[in-house]
């Protein structure tokens, strides 16, 4: 990116390496949330309709493990995925892959924990109503699920904002690599450490604008659709 | 879970199609590792698009510290090394992680301070500064980040006759991050900081901070780049590696080097040429 | 679903599967919770037959006593068996609550779940749900999300997912307790046709009048006790016992 430009210029005129960069955030957040909700729901639900000895220990771990350290998990990742690591064939430190990874670990246990909250309490709610209809484990399951569906949307919105928002793991495990592993967040810190603070504010800007933007349109999603199917 | 699948899938499938389309040049490619000096004063900015053009090769960069861009390249992460800290590059060769160290350019050191000079070293040669410096109790930043910078500092106190390590007194501030975090740091404190010349000329943050020391020869700052070792990490791109190396210590790219100018001053020094190692 | 498929022959009458969940036997059941008994030693054995309604006083445990027989809750004493089987998962039952949860989802949606639940093949269930519909009059109200539905409209579609089942009792906890009166006499009319086409009905209510105008015979209980057993028009003209006498002239009974 043109040192010397705002990023508001650069956003007016469409500069191709910001555009890529806003491009990737987004993707990589896209992807993590995917994967997190795919992997984070079930889970939740599972832990949420489920008991078994140790439940308390598990649940307690799962909330904790919402405010894992991102810089903490990208150096794991950082040190599974290297070479000289044990995913180390693979080949994919310092790829957009292994960010996608990274974000997906932090998220997971957002997800998980606010998806087994949300059906834990719907579950008191329903829990005679399936009964009676003979619902089997995991029909109560994606009944629950799909019916919670609204609360839900906030779980994946946490889950994306902790994505898009994060640094230290997609740092470390994607290089910030120009024009292939360089996000909005590592864009910051790269020119906050040039001294560019006008820019690195401005690149922050755009991406709060992108966070408000998408929450925003979820939310409208929701009371529109509340409105529709009660 | 067949009531998320729509919204799941679109999001997945939007998120795949933005990062792979991010990805598509990937079989020529190499990654190097090198140092935030390179990075932060834009150097690789100038000199990639000319390599990609001439070659057709991509070069990813990971900005670290020397030490850390040496710590990528012993872990087979990366597949040039680019660095300046001579004594722990000839090391990383010795140990067989790097084929074979090649001169690149240099570029300087220079002592960055307030403007209002507290400790008085304005246009003295460096150990008489640091000295000054340590005697007033004058606050500086220090990078503490195994930089290449960081080792030069450390070699400078020495130098001096300063064991800082022990003094470990409140005016030296080690704040183990990165050099324009340095130079941002010593902006906001008005303390003095080492920094290397091509990353202060591109720093825009610079508040009161002007430079005091500069033109002592123990302020030279050589920069290196090896290929590492094919034979420890298979993964390496051999081939596209040695490409970019030779490159760089060519007469056409050591005239590229000579070519990147801020504000029509000159940052890095090619010396390929000069003694060949 | 290994049981009670649901077999649709030609003209949308179906035929019944073999397993059955009559009749229903309670012997000697109990329910404790520490040291209160809700239900104390209660004997009763329930067949096909005519509508038996289920009346007493608030807290006299008329709907422990139902959800004891959908198996929704497990007697701290005694035994229930279902066609002579002891395993409470409901076959060829069905329950209709107070206040029947509504799936975020089309009416439709909510009919045709119950049948999917129920084992319904695939192909059958809108078809079936478009039935189903038409049978408690909610048919031109098939696409509405049935939480927008009002609350007579919301007891008429459990009616449907409770018929979903196919069953052979159905149990209802007084369906009409919210409604007025317009809403419970379709709720009644439903009730009384299922009655007809040979489900046994269970119904808890409160309200003497509904009791004068479905039931075959009344169950009476108070503080946890089957007081009385009767045919419907014995009870109400000639109680027997003095809780029963007290409560049909509306003395509080405690």
């Amino acid at each position: 990116m043109p040192d010397h430009l705002s990023a508001l210029q650069l956003i007016l005129s469409g500069d191709p390496a910001l555009l890529a960069i806003v491009r990737l955030s987004l993707g990589v957040s896209l992807a993590a949330v995917a994967l997190a909700s795919a992997i984070g729901m079930p889970l939740g639900a599972l832990l949420a309709l489920t008991h078994f000895r140790g439940r308390a220990v598990l649940v307690v771990l799962l909330n904790a493990m919402m405010g894992l350290p991102p810089v903490v998990v990208g150096l794991a990742l950082y040190l599974l995925l290297s070479r000289a690591g044990p995913l180390g064939e693979l080949g994919i430190l310092f790829t957009p892959t292994a960010m996608v990874i990274a974000q997906t670990v932090l998220i997971v246990p957002i997800i998980a924990a606010l998806t087994r909250q949300t059906v834990e309490d719907l579950w008191v709610e329903y829990h005679d109503e399936l009964r009676a209809m003979n619902v089997g484990a995991l029909g109560r399951m994606t009944t629950l699920l799909w019916d919670a569906r609204f609360s839900l949307l906030t779980a994946l919105l946490a889950g994306f904002g902790r994505a898009a928002a994060e640094v230290g793991a997609v740092m470390i495990v994607g290089g910030n690599i120009a024009g292939f592993t360089r996000t909005m967040t590592t864009t910051v810190a790269l020119e906050t450490s040039k001294g560019n603070l006008p820019l690195a504010m401005g690149v922050g800007a755009i991406l709060i604008v992108i966070v408000l933007a998408i929450n925003a349109a979820a939310w409208g999603t929701r009371v529109w659709s509340q409105r529709v199917t009660g | 879970m067949a009531f998320r699948r729509p919204f799941l899938a679109l999001a997945m499938l939007l998120g795949i199609a933005l990062v792979s389309s991010t990805s598509s040049a990937e079989d020529r490619s190499i990654v190097v590792a090198s140092t935030t000096s390179t990075q932060d004063s834009g150097l690789f900015g100038y000199l990639l698009p000319l390599f990609k053009a001439k070659t057709g090769i991509d070069v990813k960069v990971i900005a670290q510290g020397t030490g850390q861009a040496l710590d990528t390249g012993r872990r087979g992460d990366a597949d040039v090394v680019f660095v300046h800290a001579k004594p722990q590059e000839e090391r990383f060769v010795a140990d067989g992680f790097g084929v074979k160290r090649f001169d690149v350019m240099y570029n300087d050191f220079v002592l960055i301070g307030p403007k209002s000079d507290p400790a008085g070293v304005k246009g003295k040669d460096i150990a008489t500064a640091l000295k000054a410096i340590e005697a007033k109790g004058a606050p500086f930043v220090s990078r503490g980040d195994r930089s290449g910078t960081h080792a030069a500092e450390l070699a400078l106190w020495i130098i001096a006759g300063i064991d800082v390590a022990s003094a470990k007194a409140a005016w030296y501030r080690e704040i183990g991050q990165g050099m324009g975090a340095a130079l941002n740091t010593a902006s906001a404190m008005n303390a003095y900081v080492l920094s290397d010349r091509g990353t202060w000329i591109a720093f825009k943050n610079r508040g009161d901070l002007d430079v005091v020391v500069e033109g002592d020869k123990r302020l030279f700052n050589q920069y290196g780049v090896m290929l590492v070792n094919p034979e420890k990490y298979p993964s390496v791109k051999k081939e596209l590696g040695q490409t970019f190396v030779d490159w760089l210590i060519s007469p056409e790219g050591q005239v590229a080097i000579a070519g990147y100018k801020i504000d029509g001053q000159q940052l890095f020094f090619p010396d390929a040429a000069k003694k060949p190692d | 679903m290994g049981h009670a498929r649901l077999v649709a022959a030609g003209d949308g009458v179906t035929m019944r599967a073999p397993i059955s969940d009559l009749p229903m036997v309670l012997e000697d059941v109990s329910l404790r919770r520490g040291a209160a008994a809700i239900l104390d030693r209660i004997s009763l054995t329930i067949t096909p037959g005519p509508p038996t309604l289920l009346i007493g006083p608030n807290g006299s445990g008329k709907t422990s006593l139902l959800r004891l027989c959908m198996g929704l809750v497990t007697p701290t004493g005694g035994r229930i068996s279902w066609g002579g089987r002891s395993d409470p998962a409901p076959t060829r039952r069905a329950f209709v609550f107070q206040r029947p949860v509504m799936l975020r989802r089309t009416a439709a949606a909510n009919v045709t779940y119950a049948l999917a639940q129920a084992g319904a093949p695939h192909a059958q269930r809108t078809g079936r749900a478009a039935a189903l519909l038409e049978r408690v009059g909610l048919a031109d109200l098939a696409h509405r999300p049935a939480r927008l539905l009002s609350g007579g409209e919301q007891q008429r579609l459990a009616l449907a997912r409770a018929l979903a089942r196919d069953p052979e009792l159905l149990l209802l906890d007084e369906p009409t307790a919210n409604l007025d009166p317009a809403a419970t006499r379709a709720v009644e009319e439903i009730v009384t046709s299922a009655a007809q086409s040979g489900i046994k009905i269970v119904m808890a209510s409160h309200d003497l009048g509904q009791v004068r105008r479905l039931a075959g015979e009344v169950v009476f209980l108070a503080r946890g006790t089957l007081c009385e057993r009767a045919r419907a028009s014995e009870f109400l003209d000639h109680p027997a016992t003095p809780e029963a006498q007290a409560f049909l002239r509306g003395d509080l009974v405690i």
